[in-house]
């Protein structure tokens, strides 16, 4: 990695006496989709709002394009766009008044400036809704509105904090398109957070933080390949008497989760029918499936990632 | 200030303002709850307590109604006032006052831009009340009408700027509707606007003359009766009355800018 676009050096914030963030440190590189993904109360979003300007951290340094993120806010906050959880739009105005008024707070007027608004238009498909007021648009196109709305100065980097929440699953893969093609198209960095192992599986990086601390950074595919093989679930009547006897019986790791235990295995579809024979009536039901971000969490943190929404 | 950032500055204020223009215009309901409230206050007021209600020493004729004219011009500024500000918390909770905090834009610029939006509000509504006065049978002339559009322009600025002290501490409306009962109605009640201080108890006359509102009503009066010595005994004069509303629209302005340096807790949910 050349001179890193994001640097975040052991990022720690407290709000009163409790510890959100704890020397939490990562970097990112140009043209990286890179993705914060943790449990809500992870932290992730208190990273969010150091990255954004927003919030100054109690210890620690965050340098992004080589400016300190606290000393030199406004040179970072005209290279980055910011799409917020909440929705910034104002409701009451029309989708060009809105970005209208956006261009103004970043200095665009006049001719550039209905330039750029038209063009992102075209570009979200939103160019026929300009002048409806936004409280009478869908909750996706408020989202493309917002993009736009983010984009509209040509920031170097897009943070965006929970995009897909709230958003069903067509619109959810809709923007992760739109994401790829800013960084493939225009060079874009783009920094997320989500709470979605799907989400953060289309990223090209991500960081999982778990009760403020990072517990894991690397690609989703590396992070997986760590667990090995697959990872078997057995239903057991005695989960904790069959746990101790599997890591006796063949000296591996085996922890109880939620009343299953759990396995992580080279060939386990083989594994599975030793383990049937051995321990006969004890197991009620077995499955085995290829790890997931899921269980890189499980095996990072040893509990189950909770903020997943059904 | 080099010209990139004079551009920072001047932009965002201008599109802060418009914006406060179009909203409250959209919002019909705003306008008549600002301006439609207390003309009716005023007209049932006025008509009811009528010649029941004397100030003391004035002239045959002076009735409630025209006593109760400045304070309902003030009721329009802060009415106006409060519910442009209510916008602030508004604006915070739904998420737009987010996009504008991380903008290249210092918050002086964002605090005038507010300000100034709803200050104007406030003066275009006071204004088209000021054209009820030749019903209530005062006529002024230009020296009067420009002093007293001065003085509505300071007063609109100081309590817009009031408001948008308390609003932007606020998480909720609800919140802020208490302190407008709690705090700013009785604040215009004790300026003079509903009652003369001179027939008041001493602490309320003691309390009367703390309030810097009660110079900005005193200033409107003196405006309305531009040639006349007041009635109103114990008035202030119209020096006195111009420093301390411009005092207090100063006073404000810096309070809410110190305000909005701080972070606050809506802005960490």
């Amino acid at each position: 990695m050349n001179e890193p676009l994001l640097d975040v050096e052991a990022v720690t914030h407290r709000y009163g006496t409790r510890t959100a963030l704890n020397s939490v440190s990562f970097q990112v590189a140009r043209g990286e989709i890179f993705a914060l993904l943790g449990p809500n109360g992870g932290g992730k979003t208190t990273l969010f709002r150091i990255l954004s300007t927003l919030v100054a951290p109690s210890e620690g340094r965050v340098h992004m394009f080589g400016y300190d993120v606290v000393l030199q806010q406004g040179e970072i906050r005209r290279r980055i766009g910011v799409v917020f959880q909440a929705p910034s739009l104002d409701r009451k105005l029309t989708v060009s008044e809105n970005l209208r008024h956006q261009g103004h707070l970043y200095n665009l007027h006049g001719h550039d400036l209905q330039k750029r608004m038209d063009e992102l238009l075209e570009r979200f498909g939103m160019a026929d809704r300009r002048n409806d007021l936004v409280e009478t648009l869908s909750g996706g196109q408020r989202r493309r509105v917002e993009l736009a709305k983010g984009l509209l100065h040509k920031p170097q980097v897009l943070l965006l904090d929970e995009p897909s929440t709230g958003l069903d699953p067509r619109v959810r893969r809709e923007l992760s398109d739109y994401l790829e093609r800013l960084r493939d198209e225009d060079g874009m960095t783009i920094l997320l957070t989500t709470h979605l192992m799907e989400e953060a599986d289309r990223c090209g990086r991500l960081a999982i933080l778990d009760r403020g601390k990072l517990v894991a950074l690397s690609t989703p595919q590396e992070l997986k390949d760590q667990i090995g093989g697959d990872v078997i679930s057995v239903d057991a009547k005695q989960p904790q008497v069959l746990a101790e006897q599997i890591s006796k019986r063949f000296g591996m790791e085996a922890r109880v989760l939620d009343g299953n235990v759990r396995i992580e295995r080279n060939n386990g579809h083989k594994f599975i029918t030793e383990l049937v024979e051995a321990f006969p009536g004890q197991i009620e039901a077995i499955s085995i499936h290829k790890p997931t971000l899921e269980d890189v969490f499980i095996r990072m943190t040893g509990h189950r990632f909770d903020g997943e929404e059904t | 200030m080099s010209n990139t950032e004079r551009n920072y500055f001047l932009l965002p204020s201008l599109t802060l303002f418009w914006r406060e223009m179009v909203r409250f215009f959209r919002q019909r309901d705003r306008v008549v709850g600002a301006l439609a409230t207390p003309i009716v206050f005023w007209l049932l007021l006025g008509f009811g307590l009528g010649k029941s209600f004397k100030t003391p020493g004035a002239p045959e004729g002076h009735g409630y109604l025209e006593y109760f004219y400045a304070g309902t011009l003030v009721m329009i500024l802060l009415f106006t006032a409060i519910f442009s500000t209510i916008s602030v918390i508004e604006d915070r909770r739904e998420g737009f006052l987010q996009a504008v905090l991380v903008a290249p834009v210092g918050r002086f610029a964002i605090v005038l831009g507010k300000i100034l939006g709803g200050t104007a509000l406030a003066f275009v509504q006071g204004l088209i009340f000021l054209a009820l006065t030749p019903f209530v049978g005062l006529s002024l002339n230009a020296e009067s009408i420009l002093w007293i559009i001065g003085v509505m322009f300071l007063l609109s600025f100081a309590l817009t700027g009031l408001g948008f002290l308390i609003a932007w501490r606020m998480e909720s409306t609800q919140g802020f509707h208490a302190i407008m009962n709690l705090f700013l109605i009785p604040l215009w009640l004790l300026s003079g606007a509903v009652f003369p201080a001179t027939g008041a108890p001493a602490i309320l006359r003691w309390v009367m003359n703390c309030n810097p509102v009660t110079y900005g009503v005193s200033a409107i009066r003196q405006g309305l009766y531009w040639n006349l010595t007041l009635p109103a005994a114990g008035m202030p004069s119209r020096t006195v009355n111009l420093f301390v509303t411009i005092l207090f629209a100063i006073a404000m302005f810096v309070l809410s800018l110190a305000a909005a340096q701080r972070t606050t807790r809506g802005d960490l949910q």
